[in-house]
């Protein structure tokens, strides 16, 4: 039973590797200042392919997803106005 | 095969959605938790980024590699008992948990080999804390958020491990493992959360500047 579940987190675990291996790789080469946002766009990624794989959010419905979603927009409230302050002080 | 729905429920379905939605509830919190953390690194790497570059070459790249790869396979080990769960195997379900746990313990052995050794270097923060060659400002900064970070999220897999121990060894020895099955979803789904923490501190704290090594 349950095969095809299986073979979906066989996957991801695959595709989580190679992103793995990626941000290994790309962290020995000279991306100049595209260095930290690539390895967050990977991080980002593989974050994503559990939360919808091996979470199941992908089957979840709106509670779930307003729950799972907030404290990410939370999170986005208090690193944009922190930012807001520090980035803008020009001293 | 059963289910049960607890008396407060009015059937299968919705007793899923309540705890799962505690569950996910409980997972922003930790977000949030976490998320202090982030912004903390995130303000002090824009004040000294030569600092915060100093520091992570400093780390263990093959320990951290390592261990990142350890918690994706315990995750996907988790991910393949909540499948099975429902089904009631008493030998599957309590081997991939157990599997998980171990991973789990094989990660804090190289957290705890490597914390030795950044200890023996002379990294940890404070009165005694030496760097090699010439410092850059913040670079004892790095450290105080490097330990403090990988601390806290150690003590969330030490308290996963247990999770997954304890859930492992109830369900091998109920008599009704089927009635156990919301326990391994919803330990699996805070077994995924440490995974995903892991997975923003591991760049964060060993790739920033391997290019310059």
């Amino acid at each position: 039973m349950n095969n095809q579940a299986v073979r979906q987190s066989s996957f991801t675990l695959v595709a989580l590797f190679v992103l793995l291996a990626a941000t290994i790789a790309l962290a020995y080469v000279d991306l100049g200042h595209l260095h930290t946002p690539v390895a967050m766009v990977i991080s980002v990624a593989k974050a994503v392919l559990i939360y919808l794989v091996f979470m199941n959010l992908r089957h979840e419905k709106g509670l779930v997803l307003l729950a799972a979603g907030a404290g990410f927009f939370w999170l986005l409230i208090m690193v944009s106005l922190t930012l807001g302050d520090y980035l803008t002080r020009h001293t | 095969m059963s289910e049960y729905v607890a008396h407060q429920f009015e059937d299968l379905e919705q007793q899923r959605e309540s705890t799962t939605l505690g569950m996910w509830i409980f997972l922003a919190t930790e977000v949030l938790v976490f998320g202090g953390m982030f912004l903390a690194y995130i303000v002090y790497r824009i004040q000294f980024p030569a600092g915060f570059a100093q520091g992570s070459n400093e780390t263990l790249i093959w320990a951290g590699s390592i261990n990142t790869a350890i918690l994706l396979i315990s995750s996907f080990l988790v991910a393949i008992a909540v499948h099975f769960a429902p089904a009631g195997s008493r030998n599957l379900v309590p081997l991939l948990l157990g599997g998980a746990a171990v991973l789990g313990v094989a990660f804090l052995g190289i957290k705890a080999y490597e914390y030795t050794h950044e200890i023996h270097e002379g990294l940890f923060p404070g009165k005694h804390f030496h760097f090699p060659g010439t410092p850059e400002p913040g670079v004892e900064m790095f450290f105080v958020l490097y330990f403090t970070m990988t601390a806290l999220h150690a003590v969330h897999v030490i308290i996963g491990i247990g999770l997954l121990a304890a859930l492992a060894l109830r369900y091998r020895l109920s008599r009704d493992p089927v009635r156990l099955a919301p326990s391994v979803d919803l330990t699996g789904l805070y077994w995924h959360f440490v995974d995903i923490v892991w997975v923003f501190l591991f760049p964060l704290f060993y790739l920033i500047a391997r290019h310059h090594s």
